[in-house]
């Protein structure tokens, strides 16, 4: 919901969750799946090191995705 | 235990029914937000709300077993865990499964409407669950399954249990389903004809003239209810973008300042990330009942990348990461609230030059 009303006023907006069902139906454009609901970015079963590159990895994705275009 | 209840309905001649029910962690008394992840577990007979349920059949069906399963586990591997608690519920060979209610959480409704879909489709035995109309996972799975409309919490379970259980019973006796109105269920978008006693042309004229005089009137066809949005244009070169982080998972500097609702949120906060490299878990906290905050509030770069932003601004992967993050948050939130916030945190940061926005939702 929240997406939406961004990229309505063209702010593209990567939403980073894990009810990507409801991300969909409600129409928000650039989903990026989510590690966990309880820790959307990050993995506390990593050490700090790893689970900082593990959210990097996340934040590229959605980084990716803000750069989609319709062309 | 089934055999001596079976015994006794021979006498009128009618086969007592096994149920099986669908409960998350909390209803089926294992624990809150910190036993979400929990596996499905299976209880033989009724828990909980189950006796509600057993109470509502009385002698025409028995609650053989309860499958207890956590909203996150379901949430996670929503196919996976559908499977596996199909396989669970087929060894008690189930004429209907009760799913539920799920009421208003939205984790719970989706595990209840994916698995009334999943045994309809797969064990061909009637599926019947109930939510409470913002339910996100309403809109996911009206078409497929009756759900019963609730209120928006467990007050009133018992009439929410037995308006389920009529629907089971009718849907087992092969009895036709009344209209949404009627049985209470959420419509699933199905058009009937029916005969009326006035044209068409003076149906419409008149709910045009209630409209008019702002008086209520029932359309006779609902509008869908998510407009789709079309896609921002997409950023065209990272290096020059402006990059604001945005939250539903409701993280708010310590002692909540500005008093953001932890359910059904109205406000939304703006902090500053001046001079921050990195978020202290010392300096916030977790304003959500929806989730367990325990690892976000270890480090709440798992909610709000601070960390990972301020890397990529120094190594010019991004020109910036905007110096204010907003917050609000998105436990069983109402439409038209999130709506609101949603175009005022647009037009914000669209007057402060932000090109791109990441919002990361729990």
């Amino acid at each position: 919901m929240l997406a939406k009303e961004l990229e309505r006023v063209g702010l593209p907006t990567a939403q980073v969750c894990t009810l990507t069902p409801v991300a969909l139906m409600v129409g928000s454009n650039r989903i990026v799946p989510a590690s966990s609901v309880v820790h959307p970015l990050g993995d506390p079963h990593r050490d700090p090191k790893a689970e900082k590159i593990f959210r990097r990895g996340i934040v590229e994705e959605a980084l990716r995705a803000l750069q989609l275009r319709d062309d | 235990m089934q055999g001596h209840a079976k015994q006794e309905n021979r006498k009128m001649g009618a086969e007592v029914l096994r149920i099986v029910q669908y409960l998350n962690q909390f209803f089926g008394g294992i624990g809150g937000e910190d036993k979400a992840h929990v596996g499905p577990q299976v209880k033989s007979g009724p828990v909980g709300p189950g006796r509600a349920v057993q109470e509502a059949l009385g002698e025409r069906g028995e609650v053989v077993a309860t499958i207890i399963c956590g909203d996150n586990y379901f949430a996670e591997r929503i196919e996976d865990a559908t499977a596996e608690v199909i396989n669970l519920l087929r060894f008690y060979q189930p004429d209907a499964v009760i799913a539920g209610p799920a009421f208003d959480a939205g984790r719970y409704g989706i595990a209840c409407g994916a698995l009334c879909k999943g045994v309809k489709d797969q064990l061909g035995v009637p599926a019947v669950t109930g939510m409470f109309r913002e339910n996100p996972a309403v809109d996911l799975f009206r078409k497929h399954v009756y759900i019963i409309e609730t209120e928006d919490s467990a007050r009133r379970m018992s009439e929410a249990v037995s308006q389920m259980v009529k629907i089971v019973l009718k849907l087992v006796g092969k009895e036709k389903i009344g209209k949404p109105s009627v049985e209470g269920y959420f419509s699933q978008g199905y058009l009937e004809n029916e005969i009326s006693d006035r044209p068409g042309a003076e149906r419409v004229v008149s709910m045009l003239l209630a409209k008019l005089h702002g008086q209520s009137f029932k359309s006779e066809v609902s509008l869908p209810k998510y407009d789709r949005v079309e896609l921002a244009p997409g950023i065209k070169d990272l290096r020059s973008a402006t990059i604001a982080l945005v939250t539903d998972g409701g993280l708010v500097p310590k002692g909540n300042p500005d008093r953001i609702e932890d359910r059904a949120a109205t406000r939304f906060g703006v902090y500053s990330l001046e001079g921050k490299d990195a978020l202290d878990p010392n300096d916030y906290e977790v304003n959500h009942v929806g989730y367990t905050p325990v690892f976000v509030l270890q480090d709440p770069h798992r909610l709000v990348p601070v960390d990972v932003m301020r890397d990529l601004e120094k190594e010019g992967v991004i020109k910036k990461l905007h110096e204010k993050f907003y917050s609000t948050t998105g436990a069983v939130n109402i439409v038209e609230n999130v709506k609101k916030m949603g175009q005022a945190i647009a037009k914000e940061l669209k007057n402060e030059g932000v090109s791109g926005v990441i919002l990361t939702s729990t």
